[in-house]
């Protein structure tokens, strides 16, 4: 594993009395795509304005490379950052733009105009040197933040939800362009989002945030297959997130119901949660289905159906290839390797899964 | 019949604008134009190069300047400060400099008067306390310090609005680049609030020029403006021609100083006002 390159070390925050971060604990690596994902007032953003030297902790400490920077200013870090709304300068153009860190660390004319050149090419922004901020789109407006951030050649980019302004197609187009210029630079990107989806395209690590307390650390595929509680479950993609009992090992108990599964460890008699993904509910014939429900909605979503399905007082969210008309008897089968079984929360920063969710 | 609606609507303000505006105008400029025969002759233009009427001018174009650079100094720092309070005293400290300008003129003028006046306000609490007392009525200063005072809020309202438009993020973003205080104000608040600034210049400059109610109220007749001038020509000689010929030469000098102004105005921001 390459090294720890950031370190934030029991940081708490609070603006005018509330508390955004309380002790929080974060290391990142070096090379490294981290997502910092979580609703608004999660304090994402907190966590990356702190790295970037915008804001400083109240109590706790910030490492960069093994020394403390936290009272260090923002001009002196390592570090840049791609703001949420571009902060382009208006009254320069592209080049000037692009130009202003270098010319700060006082480059040569001639390293300048290559950098230029280099980093617009790099954002597929050839030729708009001497044009206009206001004459760019959104989304071209965002490309010439990246370069004017990455032509310092930090060691750390920060990205404040970059992609958040812009269109869905756009979206999806940059977040490959990101992908890949991650790929090029070879540099540590640490990304603010509170879109699900963006995270678990882009990150190779995903921090879920809520109510200022990291929730669960981990790749994509953790995240997603394995939410640690009913926060992250219902975060990251839709869930069935339902009371259940933990019986025995591998047994447990929903909506009255017995249904096998893998985890053990719980106890006997142990009230949990439970999360079963809705791709992972399969509606059978009503007489091999675990329960049975009848189909209250129907909505067509293009890749499946969208189907709720009222069984024993609980309408499960099912996403199936197949249709199943509204008021159709159906039974409800789910492997019990998609049932995910989470400790109910207990202390008081687990709290914080409940409130938002 | 819409059009024509909408034409109707317009109608007031071509009345206004020709009726008060334009004729008026035309009226001036037959009048510089001619003797009081009626007769074509350019010698109420050329009347300028009369050496009281030329110390009358630079006199004005100075002090003019030298108020406009005071309020810029005063005003400029003062919006910086504006720019950083809360917003609940932003607006209270708005609200207190704009404050003056709800009296009256003239009053505020007189008033001024009453301060500075030798046997005055500020004179004879000087005394009381035993410091020497100012000398300034009737002299350049004091039309200039009420000239300072009357056209301080035109400066600090164009720059402190130029100012609270620049978005803290853009600031941010120079300072992620490496930029310290001194070069965030030169490379991003200043050619940021250069419209600001030609716009309170103008806003200042201009009354600054053309007034003629300070120098005759706070310079007992020693302080003579260009404004001062025509006044007399109009109310004392009754030469509406040379009085009117002088008005011409001063908007001359009016419309050239903004012309000048807002070609340094690259944003086209601060040319609102021309």
């Amino acid at each position: 594993m390459s090294k720890r390159l950031i370190n934030l070390e029991n940081i708490s925050k609070s603006f005018d009395g509330n508390l955004v971060l309380d002790d929080l604990n974060l290391y990142i690596r070096e090379n490294e795509f981290l997502t910092l994902l979580g609703p608004s007032g999660c304090g994402k953003t907190t966590t990356l304005r702190l790295i970037g030297g915008f804001e400083t902790p109240d109590k706790g400490r910030v490492l960069f490379d093994d020394k403390d920077i936290t009272a260090l200013p923002p001009n002196q870090r390592q570090v840049n950052t791609v703001f949420q709304k571009y902060a382009l300068f208006p009254h320069m153009n592209i080049a000037e733009n692009i130009a202003f860190g270098l010319k700060i660390k006082k480059k040569s004319k001639k390293y300048i105009n290559d950098k230029i050149k280099y980093a617009l090419k790099l954002v597929n922004l050839d030729g708009f040197e001497n044009r206009g901020v206001e004459s760019l789109s959104g989304g071209q407006q965002q490309r010439v933040a990246i370069a004017r951030a990455i032509v310092n050649e930090p060691k750390v980019l920060l990205l404040d939800a970059p992609l958040g302004a812009l269109d869905l197609k756009l979206r999806q187009d940059m977040q490959y362009e990101l992908i890949r210029l991650k790929n090029e630079l070879g540099i540590t990107f640490v990304y603010v989002t509170h879109d699900q989806e963006e995270a678990l395209t882009m990150s190779d690590t995903i921090v879920v945030m809520n109510q200022g307390y990291i929730q669960q650390i981990g790749t994509p595929e953790d995240i997603y297959n394995e939410p640690t509680n009913a926060f992250v479950a219902d975060f990251i993609g839709e869930s069935n997130i339902i009371d259940g009992l933990m019986l025995e090992d591998r047994l447990v108990e929903i909506l009255g119901v017995k249904f096998p599964c893998v985890d053990v460890g719980f106890g006997k008699r142990r009230p949990v949660d439970v999360v079963i993904r809705p791709e992972d509910v399969e509606l059978v014939a009503p007489e091999h289905g675990t329960i049975e429900g009848d189909v209250t909605s129907l909505i067509f979503k293009g890749v499946h159906w969208e189907i709720d399905v009222m069984a024993n007082g609980y309408e499960w969210l099912v996403h199936t290839t197949q249709m199943h008309p509204v008021g159709s008897h159906v039974g409800i089968k789910v492997d019990p390797f998609n049932i995910q079984i989470m400790h109910k929360p207990e202390s008081s920063d687990e709290r914080a899964v409940e409130m938002d969710a | 019949m819409r059009k024509l609606g909408r034409q109707l609507l317009a109608g007031p303000y071509l009345v206004w604008i020709i009726g008060f505006i334009l004729l008026p105008v035309v009226v001036i400029l037959y009048f510089a134009l001619t003797n009081s025969e009626g007769d074509f002759t350019l010698s109420n233009i050329l009347a300028i190069g009369d050496p009281i009427h030329l110390k009358a001018l630079f006199l004005s174009l100075r002090l003019a300047v030298v108020c406009t650079v005071i309020c810029l100094i005063l005003a400029y720092p003062l919006a910086m400060i504006l720019n950083k309070t809360g917003r609940k005293r932003q607006n209270l400290i708005v609200f207190i400099f704009i404050l003056p300008m709800w009296m009256n003129f003239m009053l505020r003028i007189l008033a001024w008067r009453m301060l500075l006046n030798n046997n005055g306000v500020i004179n004879t609490l000087l005394e009381t306390l035993g410091l020497p007392t100012l000398n300034i009525i009737n002299t350049s200063t004091a039309v200039v310090f009420c000239m300072v005072y009357d056209f301080l809020p035109f400066m600090v309202l164009p720059i402190y609005n130029s100012m609270a438009r620049i978005s803290q993020d853009v600031v941010e973003a120079a300072r992620d680049l490496g930029a310290g205080s001194v070069t965030v104000f030169f490379k991003i608040i200043l050619p940021l609030t250069l419209s600001g600034v030609i716009s309170g210049i103008i806003m200042v400059f201009v009354p600054a020029l053309t007034s003629f109610a300070i120098s005759d109220l706070l310079g007992g007749g020693k302080v003579m403006l260009i404004g001062n001038v025509i006044e007399q020509a109009f109310n004392q000689q009754f030469n509406w021609n040379l009085g009117s010929g002088l008005s011409i030469v001063l908007m001359i000098f009016v419309v050239v100083s903004m012309a000048l102004m807002s070609a340094h105005d690259k944003e086209g921001g601060g040319a609102g006002v021309w």
